[in-house]
């Protein structure tokens, strides 16, 4: 296993865990954009731009590309999110030219008018189809909450009415100050021929135009509160939480997930037993999620609606227990050996250690070895769980209720 | 690099077959139970779903707190869930833990306690989950699909249904099980980094002594078939379309397969390039092919907003229509392409070969190496599966919409 880096000179970095004996090669272009680079009148540009990338290029057409992502083999895929746009294929081996090629391509659409109104509709269907699917759009709802005007707390879909209103213009305009070289990184895992890999995205991309996109990341003022939604439709009761925890760089984010997996998980964890296990709730979890200078614990609830408020006071109470009582060794010592499972389990595919390789860097400009992980996950004791709860507390978040 | 695929049937009926890969850490099972919600009675919808929940709650010599503890610190990622015709159990952890890992399963499956005191605990949780597929409209079209599609018992949810889930009593769940949970039509299958011979000694002793049981025989009641729509408030309309296939065992099955990837599989598949792409339709829209042992149909889906349904069941039905014409080589060449991925992908995940080599072993009582399926589909020819499609063409629709209004069909 061999880590290798590679700056362009417009910029662009390549980063590859290169591992010959693997089966396939995942690559995946990250730019670092999403919704927190948005405002109010391009209100879900990096999403509907994200779609666009795949409506064909100077030398494309859409059809082009969907079929030639088809003819490697690609189950590729993008997904963009508060903080970066991924367009990623794991292929196999003999087909990493081509994907560098395919992906490199796509990250300069067209942006053609007629399939920018085409696709425009698309959009308006995946919002709808969300808003049809727990929880609902309460997740977004719940974040905006949260984060407030941080924008952190701008939807990564945008809504119905600012999609409609989106001019191509203003596509362009956002694709030239964001998509530029020194704005993305190209992250590589499994078996990767990296001077291969080099070549090719110098060809690619070497001719792309350097510009200034710096983001400014502000920290938020993260906010309390309880807001109830109603849907009349719904059946069940869905509530999310969201309450400060470590950021990206913070060192204590191993042990807030140490933490959350203890509280959280979806089985065996102290959640679990109280409200899932008795089948008061059918979810109850925990997670952490982290960000550029912010991050956050969420918790996930659904259950009947009648036992909403009892099902939220009794997670409530699960929390306040472990603020003053703290958690055991051997619970530690259990949600140690789950993580570490997952890790490995998770890491026999090139496609996730591409995420993980290139996470690190866009995040940290650091690598990890799947070895780094399970190291520090094994070093984790008592006091740094304790002091990621003395830090943090989950009970002042914002949550948001919504069902019938 | 591959490897081969050992198997063996245990004097009690109970079939091992696994795949050493050496090249992992891990190791992973999956057992099939012949315990799926076929065998439930008429009145007892969802049982199975019950028995499945009860038999996770305390087994052998572990209560139900010990059994997820255990679980959890030997690190094993583990689910389990009930089809029509199979009740199964699967998971993966490290390579060292995998014996604990079979012999915690092995209470399970011939020791569960089905405590008196988790009953109501496990009828909550279904209930949990009976009540959760209300709010998901697009899988409740999908789950109204199969129970018009196919005779009943084969068409129903395991979900079950309200009243008897409510209704259902100790007696009948430890009826069910020791009616259900036999050795004979068990399959295990294993994938990972696993040592053959001492593996099968091992299956041997966890389970040499589990005692087979009587087949057990039901009534199949004609498929309803034809249209339904179910009104339901959402800003979609979901829309399930089903027609027949050949099931895996058929000697067709490949080339009926291979039409249905062209239809409805990949970024350029037909059903994703005239609804999406042309038409900008949906989000979402697909067609896989689901099979039981003997009868197997093509399902497809696509979610569009109420006003713009209508033509998104047309265009949809356009397609299936269409498809009978034939498919062309490029089509082919993409769908070989995307599979020969996939078969490769699989030998990165013991849990994906596990499962796979135990389905196939249901379907047709082997399992086939990596390197022989990929024999069988670099050999499928257009002329195949256009020469099936003429005899075989798609139609005699069953169709299924949730939202706000019925479409015409």
């Amino acid at each position: 296993m061999e880590f290798l880096t590679h700056t362009l000179p417009n910029g662009l970095e390549i980063v590859a865990e290169c591992a010959p004996e693997a089966y396939s090669t995942a690559l995946g272009f990250i730019v670092k954009t999403g919704s927190r680079d948005e405002t109010d009148e391009v209100a879900g540009v990096s999403h509907f731009l994200e779609h666009m990338a795949f409506k064909g290029t100077a030398t494309r057409s859409a059809d082009d590309v969907n079929r030639e992502l088809d003819e490697i083999g690609s189950h590729g895929n993008a997904a963009t999110s508060e903080e970066t746009t991924v367009f990623y294929a794991p292929v196999l081996p003999e087909y990493q030219s081509r994907a560098t090629e395919i992906l490199a391509d796509i990250l300069r659409p067209s942006l053609r008018e007629a399939d920018f109104e085409t696709e425009k509709k698309v959009i308006v269907e995946e919002i709808q189809m969300y808003e049809d699917q727990p929880p609902f759009g309460a997740d977004e709802k719940c974040r905006a909450a949260f984060f407030g005007d941080h924008p952190l707390g701008r939807s990564v879909l945008g809504t119905v009415a600012s999609i409609e209103a989106l001019p191509v213009s203003a596509m362009r305009d956002y694709f030239r100050r964001r998509y530029a070289p020194g704005n993305i990184v190209l992250a590589a895992a499994g078996r990767v021929d990296f001077d291969r890999l080099v070549a090719d995205c110098q060809r690619a991309c070497g001719a792309w135009e350097t510009v200034d996109c710096r983001r400014v990341v502000e920290p938020p003022r993260p906010r309390s509160g309880f807001q109830r939604l109603t849907r009349e439709s719904a059946v069940q009761q869905y509530i999310l939480q969201m309450s400060p925890g470590p950021t990206s760089d913070d060192e204590d984010r191993y042990a807030a997930k140490v933490l959350a997996v203890i509280l959280g998980d979806d089985s065996g964890s102290r959640l679990y037993w109280d409200l899932v296990d008795p089948g008061i709730a059918e979810v109850a979890d925990l997670g952490h999620i982290e960000y550029l200078g912010a991050g956050a614990f969420i918790t996930q609830i659904a259950c009947a609606p009648e036992d909403a408020e009892e099902v939220y006071q009794r997670a409530m109470q699960v929390y306040r227990t472990a603020h003053d009582e703290g958690i055991t060794p051997a619970e530690l010592q259990q949600a140690k050996n789950k993580v570490r499972s997952q890790l490995v389990l998770s890491s026999e595919r090139p496609a996730r250690r591409m995420f993980n390789v290139g996470g690190d860097w866009v995040y940290r400009r650091e690598y990890r070895s799947l070895q780094n992980d399970l190291d520090l996950i094994a070093s984790i004791g008592l006091d740094e769980v304790t002091e990621v709860l003395n830090r943090y507390s989950l009970l002042d978040g914002t949550a948001l209720s919504i069902g019938p | 690099m591959t490897s081969p695929i050992l198997s063996h049937t245990f004097p009690n009926g109970l079939v091992l077959v696994a795949q050493p890969m050496q090249w992992l850490q891990s190791a992973a099972f999956s057992f099939l139970v012949p315990a799926g919600c076929i065998h439930e009675p008429a009145a007892r919808s969802g049982l199975s779903s019950l028995v499945c929940e009860m038999t996770l709650r305390g087994a052998g010599p572990r209560d139900n707190r010990q059994f997820v503890v255990d679980l959890d610190n030997l690190g094993v990622e583990h689910h389990a869930a009930v089809s029509a015709a199979r009740m199964s159990y699967g998971g993966a952890t490290l390579a060292e833990n995998l014996p604990a890992a079979l012999a915690i399963f092995a209470d399970v499956l011939q020791r569960p306690r089905l405590p008196e005191e988790e009953l109501e605990a496990c009828r909550q949780t279904t209930l949990q989950n009976l009540r959760a597929v209300e709010d998901e409209p697009s899988e409740k079209a999908m789950i109204e699909l199969r129970r018009r599609f196919y005779p009943d018992p084969w068409g129903r949810s395991s979900l079950g249904e309200q009243a008897a889930l409510e209704a259902a009593g100790l007696d009948e769940i430890r009826a069910f099980v020791s009616r259900q949970f036999r050795p004979q039509g068990t399959i295990l299958g294993v994938a990972g980094r696993v040592e053959w011979e001492p593996l099968k000694d091992l299956v041997g002793r966890l389970f040499g002594g589990w005692q087979p049981g009587d087949d057990a025989t039901f009534e199949e009641h004609a498929a309803p078939g034809g249209y339904l729509h179910l009104p339901y408030d959402s800003a979609q309309t979901h829309i399930g379309i089903a027609y027949a296939s050949v099931p895996y065992r058929h000697e067709d099955y490949f080339r009926a397969w291979g039409a249905a990837g062209a239809l409805g599989g990949g970024m350029s598949s037909r059903l994703f390039t005239e609804v999406r792409e042309r038409r900008g339709l949906c989000y979402s829209v697909y067609a896989s092919y689901h099979t039981l042992l003997d009868r197997a149909g093509v399902f497809c889906y696509a979610g569009s907003s109420a006003q713009r349904a209508q033509e998104t069941l047309d265009v949809t039905l356009g397609e299936l229509v269409r498809l009978a014409r034939g498919i062309e080589s490029g089509e082919l060449d993409r769908l070989k392409a995307r599979i020969k991925t996939e078969l490769v992908m699989q030998q990165e995940s013991g849990f994906s070969r596990a499962s796979s080599i135990a389905r196939e072993w249901y379907h047709i009582s082997r399992a086939r190496a990596l390197e022989e399926l990929q024999g069988i589909i670099d050999g499928l020819t257009c002329d195949d599966i256009n020469n099936y499609l003429a005899a075989n063409p798609p139609g005699d629709f069953t169709i299924v919409t949730v939202g706000p209004e019925a479409l015409r069909t």
